[in-house]
């Protein structure tokens, strides 16, 4: 059992590793065809995997509304939402495979329009662009409240640290806004140089970190050193 | 007669002054010459898709001077005009990674062909170009046929400078997890963020409330999420030894069933299979914001005592730590996602920046062999910074080799 958990695994991590290493060195088109083909898998992988998302979200909604655990009556709501877009998905399936048999065009005017051309103007399209889509948006814009909340949390003068991040903020969103430049233009030139500066040394010294590190982690996979992705560390 | 002479001496005059202007301009814009030592070879370093020509620059290149590029699949014929290069554009050492830094690129001027009539180039039979060069009313032709097929290329030379770098650093990497293995005490600087948590699953059980533990929203082929897992069956163990809870949300379902088999090998490392419950590791959906307004509302209802947020995020993340930080949670963040980073740190009690995160899983296990390749992190970038050093005074006493040297195509 061992060997299917751990033993093989182990040796696919190493080949292809290894092979994807030096594929960043092949400018061969068998290289370039080799990625496409492993993009491949990844998606047919993640294709399967939604049956796996599916039960796991199941499930848990279907143990909460069935114990009655606080807030279970929104669970109703992940069967009620999957059951009117899968209906939703499979009329449009239904009706394009009745055009089909029939030898008839398809009506892109119909209220469900058609999966070849488009889904603009289904309902399927509707409800994602009015409900989910809108949903989406609606979470995103709360992201200004947010960040304002967590700028006066941060900003509060409790160190020399916060102190300049307080400053560099100040300056940074003053030359932000048309006044900025009007107070003087020494305003946004000292934001240039804070963004150019300061904030890009900043950010290359993580990222020249990060490069190491994902190396070095990539080299402990690779070798087997580091196998907790495997399940257990030994 | 007098008159007569004067007459002649000034119409002399005149065109002796209208004829040194023209002699000027004629010395200024020299005869078109033709096109030298014209060559078509594969272009190194590709995939096999084009050719490269190469000709030699002329003195007679200017502004409306144009190098007109023939192309036949047969030294026969029939020629067809393909491309037209204005004689001052298009070297060498516009494309360095095919031809390295050396001066003597500007000196010759380089067109890739990729197609021919809009189709691609034939790998089997050779491609046959002729040259020419016009100023628009002359035009003189390159005397002789440049004729190439092209290859794909098994290994690009232009990146042999960061082969060799990687091959030095694995190198250091590998020497000092041998040392490890000869068991040497390999000293390691704290990373306070890791340091704490073993406090907050304490306090997470003191409270008796749950550990929040989120992946990120990248799928397992993501260096991060695998860094992620592998800190997560750390914490998980220790979790399963407080008699804790944790909780898994998942945006990935392929992350979610790694997080199941490694939450449960956890739990039976720290002999307590019984505590192990599935339902905690559960996948909600791989919408961002869907995901966002989820998370959220676990920890208003279930309100965690502590929240991890490990792996790679994008906008959602400030939505989900500020949400954590104002419900009281101690909550300690590891992204390598450069641009959230302030986010986290302004939200979260500790922050693991970059490599941090990748380091995490070493830390926390203590395994000498894993110490070892997080020195041989150390020392790598203590080279970067000497190469750093090195080339930031080699290039300002103006010495551009050093930084040839590292340049990346």
């Amino acid at each position: 059992m061992n060997i299917f958990r751990r033993t093989i695994p182990l040796i696919i991590a190493f080949c292809l590793g290894i092979v994807m290493i030096f594929r960043y060195y092949v400018p061969h088109q068998s290289a370039e065809d080799l990625l496409t083909k492993y993009g491949e898998w990844v998606r047919i992988i993640g294709g399967f995997s939604i049956v796996l998302g599916l039960y796991s979200l199941f499930f848990t909604h279907y143990t909460k509304i069935k114990r009655g655990m606080p807030g279970w009556g929104y669970s109703i709501f992940v069967f009620i939402g999957f059951a009117v877009m899968v209906f939703l998905g499979l009329i449009k399936e239904f009706e394009t495979f009745l055009s089909i048999i029939s030898g008839k065009l398809i009506d892109v005017t119909s209220p469900f329009g058609s999966w070849e051309k488009s889904l603009t103007g289904t309902s399927y399209d509707w409800i994602y662009q009015y409900i989910f889509n809108a949903c989406g948006a609606t979470m995103f814009s709360i992201l200004a409240f947010y960040i304002a909340s967590a700028a006066y949390r941060t900003f509060r003068i409790r160190s020399v640290e916060a102190t300049i991040l307080l400053l560099a903020a100040v300056i940074i969103m003053i030359a932000r806004v048309p006044i900025g430049g009007l107070i003087s233009h020494w305003i946004p030139d000292l934001a240039d140089w804070i963004m150019e500066v300061p904030n890009l040394a900043a950010k290359r010294g993580v990222l020249l970190g990060m490069c190491l590190g994902s190396i070095s982690t990539a080299l402990r996979i690779i070798f087997g050193i580091e196998r907790g992705y495997l399940g257990g560390g030994e | 007669m007098n008159c007569h002479y004067a007459r002649s001496g000034l119409i002399t005059l005149i065109i002796v002054l209208l004829a040194f202007p023209l002699a000027v301009l004629a010395q200024d814009k020299p005869s078109l010459m033709p096109p030298q030592d014209f060559i078509a070879f594969d272009t190194p370093n590709d995939d096999g898709k084009s050719i490269s020509l190469i000709w030699k620059a002329s003195e007679s290149d200017r502004e409306g001077v144009y190098y007109i590029i023939y192309a036949a699949t047969s030294s026969k014929g029939p020629w067809k005009e393909q491309y037209r290069v204005l004689s001052t554009t298009r070297f060498k050492s516009d494309a360095p990674q095919y031809f390295g830094l050396s001066k003597d690129n500007e000196k010759w001027h380089f067109y890739e062909v990729t197609d021919i009539n809009e189709n691609p180039l034939s790998i089997t039979t050779p491609t046959y170009f002729k040259l020419a060069v016009t100023d628009g009313t002359n035009t003189i032709a390159f005397p002789g046929i440049a004729l190439s097929m092209p290859q794909g290329n098994w290994f690009d030379t232009s990146k042999i400078n960061v082969l060799v770098f990687v091959i030095v650093f694995s190198f250091l990497v590998m020497y000092f997890i041998s040392l490890a293995r000869k068991n040497l005490n390999l000293f390691i600087r704290h990373i306070p963020g890791l340091d704490a948590i073993e406090e907050t699953i304490g306090r997470a059980t003191e409270m008796g409330r749950p550990i929040l533990y989120l992946n990120g929203l990248l799928d397992m082929s993501s260096l991060s999420t695998i860094a992620s897992t592998s800190i997560l069956g750390k914490v998980a163990r220790k979790v399963a030894n407080y008699d804790s809870q944790i909780k898994v949300p998942c945006y990935d379902p392929i992350v979610m069933s790694v997080c199941q088999e490694v939450v449960k090998e956890s739990y039976l490392e720290a002999g307590r299979p019984d505590a192990f419950k599935e339902d905690n590791i559960f996948f909600i959906t791989n919408d961002q914001f869907a995901y966002a307004a989820a998370v959220d509302g676990i920890i208003v209802r279930h309100k965690p005592a502590a929240n991890l947020y490990m792996g790679y995020y994008y906008a959602e993340s400030l939505l989900i730590a500020e949400t954590g930080a104002v419900s009281g949670a101690m909550q300690i963040a590891g992204t390598d996602s450069i641009t959230q980073l302030p986010f986290f740190i302004t939200t979260c009690d500790y922050t693991l920046m970059g490599e941090e995160l990748y380091a995490a899983s070493a830390y926390l296990s203590r395994e000498p062999l894993q110490l070892g390749s997080l020195k041989g992190q150390d020392f790598g970038k203590g080279f970067i910074i000497l190469m750093l050093v090195v080339g930031t005074i080699v290039s300002t006493i103006g010495y551009p080799f050093f930084v040839n040297l590292v340049r990346t195509f």
